[in-house]
């Protein structure tokens, strides 16, 4: 579902990532690990085409991003749930207008809205405070938010960058849970982290970065033959 | 729909200060620019009022039979400049005098002959009041045989003309320097705005949203924008021809179509003006 092959990524006074190459299957939960800086987010970025490749290819559910044009990323975009460290909500719309808000700009119509909300927040847990504004929220349930955010276009997978960086033990605990239960249901999970406690606390494929360049992947052997030669 | 204009009617709600702001310096503009459309307005009615006066006297030889002035009268009347022509008899010329000059009632009074010519007063349509056309029937008067002295007063009609000249073009110099001054200022308002929703805008492309859709609340926003200044003008121009019309002199406000006029070129201005902000600094974020 997604593939990189000998990826290159180059920023000004930079190499970002460094003849990088793996594959992910539909419904995989795939951990990326590494030091700040190894090109854990630069991966992310390059699948929901924020940037693009320098040289080689990225493929997302057949798409090969670099020859995308400006008005087909949304389309992309729609398949993805993306999720940040530091949650990235409107701090002027409760729990439930932050969700709603990514069907409205999809222009779904209004009236599957509102079920479809009160559906993930359920899921999430936050169904009790739909009607609070992140402000109101601990950090744990702004992540669940986000979360719900990420989850209410039914994505093929979860992009997740750092999305315990911002949260204590317990909350890091719940939202990690919950991203599991998420991956239960067949939603694929790419998490950036560099907390190898949770990596450790579960058997998902891990694939390592050090320096932008792939220096372990735990799942290799699933992957496609021509991506493991390379 | 219903989201564009939410989105566009919650700029006022999010950012209060800036949208006043921009209201505001919209109104002022389009204020100024309103002020000197009235100020043209009331100049163009006065000088109708005072053109309207222009016409051309032509003095008649003493003893010119009423005859051939009748006749006459008929042949100036074809001409396709004069509007009418008034024949005013010796007797009615003195008559206007001593009406007229009251001082000298005294001199009038005394004559024995009556000095004064009889005269035919000719006044000219509007679109021939300029001074080539009243110069151009001054000659054709000159030809009748009768004519003793065509008087026109050149002077004032040409001063007249150029009077009109200057206010037309100085109209159009300060009205396109406040139409760029509003277009520079909604511009930046927008810029301001597009800028403090940087974050909104980057969560809105991170959930799959167009650039179209991104876009059309800012522009629906400018053209909001632009139609209250429009509005503010309206009002602030109101103010200042009730001010001017009960301390100096009645003025002439604008017709309910040219009020429609101002807050429509206000409108299009604040479109006109978001959508080149939002089309430059959209990419960039």
């Amino acid at each position: 579902m997604i593939r990189f092959q000998k990826v290159f990524k180059a920023f000004a006074k930079s190499l970002a990532l460094t003849d990088v190459s793996f594959q992910l299957g539909k419904g995989e939960f795939v951990f990326f690990t590494g030091h700040s800086g190894a090109g854990k987010s630069t991966v992310l970025r390059l699948i929901y085409a924020d940037e693009h490749p320098t040289s080689g290819v990225v493929l997302v559910s057949g798409m090969r991003t670099s020859e995308l044009k400006r008005k087909d990323i949304p389309r992309l975009r729609r398949r993805l749930g993306i999720v940040f460290q530091d949650f990235r909500l409107l701090d002027d719309r409760t729990a439930e207008e932050n969700v709603a808000f990514a069907l409205e700009v999809t222009g779904t119509r209004r009236s599957v809205i509102a079920p479809k909300v009160m559906r993930v927040l359920t899921q999430v847990g936050l169904s009790a405070r739909a009607h609070a504004l992140p402000r109101e929220l601990s950090g744990g349930e702004q992540q669940r938010v986000a979360i719900a955010r990420a989850l209410v276009n039914d994505p093929l997978v979860i992009l997740a960058d750092e999305p315990t960086g911002n949260l204590d033990e317990r909350a890091t605990r719940g939202v990690f849970q919950l991203l599991r239960d998420i991956n239960a249901t067949g939603t694929g999970v790419i998490m950036a982290t560099h907390d190898l406690d949770l990596v450790r606390q579960t058997h998902h494929r891990t694939i390592e970065l050090q320096n932008g360049t792939l220096v372990y992947d735990s799942g290799a052997v699933q992957a496609d033959p021509l991506t493991e030669a390379s | 729909m219903r989201l564009t204009v939410r989105e566009a009617l919650l700029s006022f709600r999010r950012a209060p200060l800036l949208s006043t702001l921009a209201v505001t310096t919209i109104g002022f503009a389009l204020f100024v620019l309103g002020l000197f459309g009235l100020v043209a307005l009331n100049l163009r009615e006065t000088l109708t009022g005072v053109a309207e006066r222009v016409e051309v006297v032509m003095y008649l030889a003493r003893g010119t039979p009423v005859d051939v002035v009748t006749v006459a009268i008929g042949d100036i009347q074809a001409f396709p400049e004069v509007e009418g022509v008034t024949y005013v008899t010796e007797e009615q010329a003195l008559e206007r005098a001593r009406r007229e000059l009251v001082e000298f009632q005294g001199v009038f009074g005394d004559l024995v002959d009556n000095p004064l010519p009889a005269s035919l007063e000719i006044r000219l349509r509007s679109g021939f009041r300029d001074i080539e056309h009243v110069r151009a029937v001054a000659e054709r008067l000159e030809g009748f045989r009768f004519a003793e002295d065509v008087r026109y007063g050149s002077d004032w009609v040409e001063k007249l003309d150029r009077l009109r000249d200057i206010a037309a073009a100085v109209g159009l110099v300060i009205g396109a320097a406040f139409a760029a001054a509003a277009v520079i200022i909604i511009g930046t308002t927008i810029r301001m705005t597009v800028l403090a929703r940087n974050r909104e805008i980057h969560i809105m492309r991170l959930v799959g949203a167009t650039d179209g859709f991104i876009r059309r609340p800012f522009l629906l926003d400018g053209a909001i924008k632009g139609a209250l200044g429009g509005v503010l003008a309206i009002i602030l121009d109101y103010a200042a021809y009730f001010a001017v019309s009960r301390s100096l002199f009645t003025a002439t406000f604008f017709s309910p179509g040219q009020m429609l006029l101002v807050v429509l070129f206000g409108t299009v201005l604040g479109f006109g003006a978001s959508a080149a902000s939002v089309n430059r600094h959209l990419p960039a974020l």
